[in-house]
């Protein structure tokens, strides 16, 4: 038996930092204007427009050094952040090895994105050389790194998507894209915000959608599928390489999104199942953290084929040197500036070589094993099920269960059950993306960072509080009880009347004196 | 296929890597082999060769070092004296920000709820805070990915609230920025196609042409994408007058601003604009090779604007304790996490961990700090402007009224922007950007960037290394 942490979060009661300090304090000195220049310049106002000078200062607040570093240790130490344990399913946690932040920060922070080329030897070749494991990885020909995020990568998938169907005389007929209701809303979205018209495939008895479903919306309308595989269920569609020729038959692209690659890197890769482009998290898969929601790197791989439409600049090598080659038509021009967020990619490099390729094989193992394993215990708690029961067949590194049992025994649902879960020192699960297809969905991703102590500690709080749900079902509907604060009100959330992003709007909304 | 052994020794990263473990976890699930875990996966979709990648380096020691030895190989902006900016410009960074944004709650996790995040969701709301009162706007989204995609959705929310379908932005613009706004305006074969049109700028003043602009106004005008300062470093003396036209023509004004100026320079709420849009880079975050950027999004807080924002953002709330604040996302339904392809536009990872540093930031420089600093870059890029333009054969385009950048024009020393700097580069000097392909019209020039970093010395040694380049 597992013994439960006598866990509680740091309670500062710390105010709001514009609630903090004194008249005339200061956090930091700017280097003084030397008096030579100041002579010789004279009155910064009078450089410029009177119009344009800002007539009152802005409402921020004064403190002194000390003072903001206190402040924000307080914040982070009222996060949980990760302290404990995290199985945040779809968001494959894994250690973030700290020797990449050091090098990362020492070597790239000081670098400007336009320097000439001769300058950034080096960081060119941390970028050719994760391309190359990329490929390697997936079997795609090139990548880029550009997007911001997975969303951002699938957004440049629609971006291309659009400019290779224009270079071929069909953008005007090709305007769906065809993805499945288990694909990450982002997918729907991006295609959506590219302005294709999106087609959403139901899943089926087997937990996927058919292949004659498939063969029912794929038309010369179609300009491309994208899809992830296996899904959030840890479900893998074994008709894929099919539906691969299906959409290519009709003229259309197929994009893999791998956010699900922990279930399946060094079994597969996306080019020998046919796919024209795919997408790696790098913050996810390989080793850079999360950061609260980025900094993070979608990388965008694809063919030869779509290699014309990437967006610039590109990296090359020359046998000598590496080059920056700005991308001319039909490249889509760009998803975001600069070069991408280029630390990632030293950290994703490294993640990579510390790896090896041994290593990222056996990393997926130990992450199917470790689901199953988790599958097999949370089974046995009560009220807890999984989607489609009847399939018999190991999921990969993710399982999808649902609470309905419980809900409907003690009215406790999902996310009661991850309010009382942090009371324990557990970050939050995952629930399941939009729309919820089984009731009171949870979705755990153990990964292979976590040791089996953490597993099965994560298992006992979570048998510990369905215990509680049907013993003491208050103490769950309330929770948290020893975290930073209660439970949100999520009454007023979108209210205008309420809701206030800054404490300005607040201090109107509410009252509140200026102070 | 082959059995695969259950071989393997630990792995510093992997803790449920030691092989007796293995053992247990299989037996309990009653398997004796991991390959069987792989039954879904059919045998013709297996690789087709084993994944061949260069060999592992175990030793954190080898790694630090292999890594190293391939960086060093760069050259810094701290090891040389650099005046290239361009919308990623060198600030000081305060070691404090660094720091905050190098805890571990802050730097790996993903999401929690309400309570077990609510030290970063109060960072979060701090930052939107803070933020607003540099702009002067009173509704802020959490970050987007950069500023030309904070623009992007800018023009897209402006789209939306007008029903029209097209944006006037500066001719000026960064050509990268303008690549991203023109991919978040879908073309005219798509539905919600936006038509992107240039407005050209003054050549004597470099500040936006109103007779251009009027011609171009209309009623298709969903919005006027105004920068404050310009690409080019220009202030808009007319900011003012432009978001009236653009008003009165029934348009939305967006403006993007550099929020380090806002000390100095008037608000953009104070001028007209109705959507603000700009660069979190300045505020507390490393170059990053590019990867220090972030974008924001902020408006009034109005509901007709609330309803249109992609991004998620945090409010003070309320818990089920009676007087206890927290914090909470709001307007979740419309993201597209909350509606797919209804929502508005997309949102995912984006630089949430900038937007702590921005926080620490703005909290250490405080209102005196902001004016300090954009006083101190008016003084130190004007003298740089004077030094530059005594040169034989420099000269400094559009006079004086900039802010931190400035047009260096090499045309009277018969060589190239590219000649220039590579006899920069020799003398450790990384010269302005090169703006003869960007910027066609203005000829061989240079966008040259002189921040609060810069000494008086320092442009004494640009001053006497382009007397030598240029002579």
């Amino acid at each position: 038996m597992t013994a439960l942490r006598r866990y509680h979060a740091a309670v500062w009661d710390e105010p709001l930092v514009m609630e903090l300090g004194r008249p005339g304090s200061r956090g930091l000195e700017i280097p003084s204007v030397e008096p030579e220049l100041e002579a010789e310049v004279g009155d910064p106002d009078a450089l410029v427009a009177p119009t344009m000078l800002r007539e009152s200062p802005p409402d921020l607040p004064e403190l002194s050094e000390p003072e903001v570093l206190r402040h924000y240790l307080h914040l982070s130490q009222e996060t949980l952040g990760m302290m404990g344990v995290s199985l945040f399913g779809t968001c494959t946690m894994k250690y973030n090895p700290r020797v990449n932040e050091s090098v990362a920060k020492q070597y790239v922070a000081e670098l400007h994105p336009h320097q000439s080329e001769e300058t950034l030897q080096g960081i060119l070749e941390v970028v050719s050389r994760l391309e190359e494991a990329l490929c390697e990885l997936s079997g795609m020909d090139r990548f880029v790194f550009q997007p911001g995020g997975g969303a951002d990568a699938a957004y440049l998938h629609a971006c291309i998507t659009r400019a290779y169907h224009a270079e071929r005389g069909e953008l005007a007929q090709r305007t769906e894209i065809v993805t499945s209701i288990q694909a990450h809303p982002c997918n729907a979205a991006t295609a959506a915000t590219a302005g294709f018209d999106v087609i959403t495939l139901p899943l089926e008895e087997n937990g996927y959608p058919s292949l004659a479903a498939l063969e029912a919306v794929v038309s010369e309308r179609t300009a491309s599928l994208v899809i992830n595989n296996p899904d959030d269920m840890g479900i893998y569609n074994p008709d894929i390489a099919r539906w691969v020729e299906v959409v290519h038959a009709a003229g259309g692209l197929c994009f893999y999104d791998h956010a699900n690659f922990n279930g399946v890197m060094g079994k597969i890769r996306a080019a020998e199942l046919g796919f024209d482009a795919c997408m790696f998290m790098l913050h996810k898969t390989f080793g850079a953290p999360k950061a609260g929601g980025g900094p993070a790197v979608g990388a965008y791989g694809c063919t030869e084929t779509l290699a014309p439409f990437l967006p610039g600049p590109v990296v090359s090598f020359d046998g000598e040197r590496y080059r920056l080659t700005e991308a001319e038509a039909p490249s889509v021009g760009r998803v975001r500036e600069f070069l991408g967020n280029v630390p990632e990619l030293v950290k994703a490099y490294a993640w990579v070589r510390a790896m090896g390729g041994e290593g990222i094989d056996r990393a997926s193992d130990l992450s199917v094993l470790a689901n199953n394993y988790m599958e097999k215990r949370l089974l046995e708690i009560r009220g807890v099920s999984k989607s489609h029961p009847h399939l018999t067949q190991k999921r990969l590194e993710m399982t999808r269960y649902s609470l309905e049992e419980l809900a409907r025994d003690t009215g406790v649902t999902a996310v009661d059950v991850q309010n009382r879960m942090v009371d324990f020192g557990v970050d939050a699960f995952w629930l399941s993306h939009e729309p919820w297809l089984v009731p009171e969905p949870f979705t755990p991703e153990a990964g292979e960072m976590w040791s089996k102590d953490d597993i099965d500690y994560w298992i006992a709080v979570l048998a510990q509080v369905v215990e509680e749900a049907y013993t003491e079902r208050e103490t769950v509907k309330r929770a948290p009880h020893r975290q930073v604060v209660h439970q949100l009100d999520p009454t007023g959330l979108d209210d205008p009347e309420r809701w206030a992003t800054t404490w300005r709007a607040y201090r109107r909304k509410r009252g509140v004196a200026t102070g | 296929m082959a059995t695969r052994m259950i071989s393997g020794e630990a792995h510093p990263y992997m803790a449920i890597s030691p092989p007796g473990v293995v053992d247990e976890m299989l037996a309990e699930i009653g398997l004796d082999d991991l390959e069987q875990l792989f039954e879904q996966i059919p045998e013709e979709h297996r690789l087709s060769r084993p994944i061949a990648l260069p060999p592992v380096i175990r030793a954190e020691a080898a790694l630090r070092r292999h890594l190293t030895e391939i960086l060093g190989r760069n050259a810094t902006c701290a090891e040389n004296l650099s005046f290239l900016g361009g919308g990623c410009w060198q600030h000081y960074v305060p070691a404090v920000c660094d720091e905050i944004v190098s805890r571990s709650e802050f730097l790996t996790p993903v999401w929690g709820t309400p309570a077990s995040d609510f030290g970063r969701n109060q960072a979060w709301f701090e930052y939107a805070s803070q933020l607003g009162e540099l702009v002067d706007m009173d509704f802020v989204g959490l970050p987007v990915y950069t500023w030309g995609c904070a623009a992007g959705n800018a023009a897209r929310m402006a789209a939306r609230l007008t029903g029209r379908d097209q944006l006037l932005v500066p001719a000026a613009i960064d050509p990268e920025r303008l690549a991203v706004i023109r991919n978040y305006c879908a073309p005219p074969e798509l539905r919600d196609h936006v038509e992107v049109i240039p407005v050209d700028y003054d050549p004597a003043t470099g500040r936006l042409d109103l007779a251009d602009l009027r011609e171009k106004l209309g009623e298709r005008t969903a919005a006027v994408y105004l920068e404050n300062p310009s690409y080019l470093g220009i202030v808009e003396a007319e900011a003012q007058e432009i978001a009236a036209l653009a008003r009165a023509a029934g348009a939305e004004t967006i403006a993007g601003v550099d929020p380090i100026s806002l000390g100095v320079l008037a608000p953009p709420g104070a001028w007209g604009a109705d959507i603000v849009v700009g660069t979190t880079q300045p505020l507390g975050v490393h170059m990053h090779c590019g990867g220090g950027a972030g974008g924001f999004i902020a408006t009034r807080d109005e509901e007709r604007y609330a309803r249109e924002y992609p991004t998620l953002q945090v409010s003070i709330c309320d818990t089920i304790e009676p007087g206890e604040r927290t914090f909470g996302v709001i307007l979740f339904e419309q993201t597209s996490y909350g509606a797919r392809e209804n929502g508005k536009d997309w949102t995912g990872n984006s630089v949430y961990l900038w937007a702590i540093a921005n926080a620490v930031y703005m909290a250490l420089m405080g209102p005196q700090g902001f004016r300090e600093i954009g006083r101190a870059i008016l003084q130190r890029s004007h003298h740089a402007a004077r030094r530059l333009d005594e040169i034989p054969g420099v000269s400094v385009r559009f006079g004086e009224g900039f802010f931190k950048e400035l047009v260096v024009d090499f045309a009277g020393t018969g060589r190239s922007v590219a000649q220039i700097d590579e006899a920069l580069r020799e003398r450790g000097i990384f010269g302005g950007k090169d703006l003869s392909t960007s910027h066609p019209e203005l000829g061989q020039s240079a966008l040259y960037c002189v921040t609060e970093a810069h000494s008086r010395a320092d442009v004494d040694r640009l001053v006497t290394a382009l007397e030598e380049v240029t002579r």
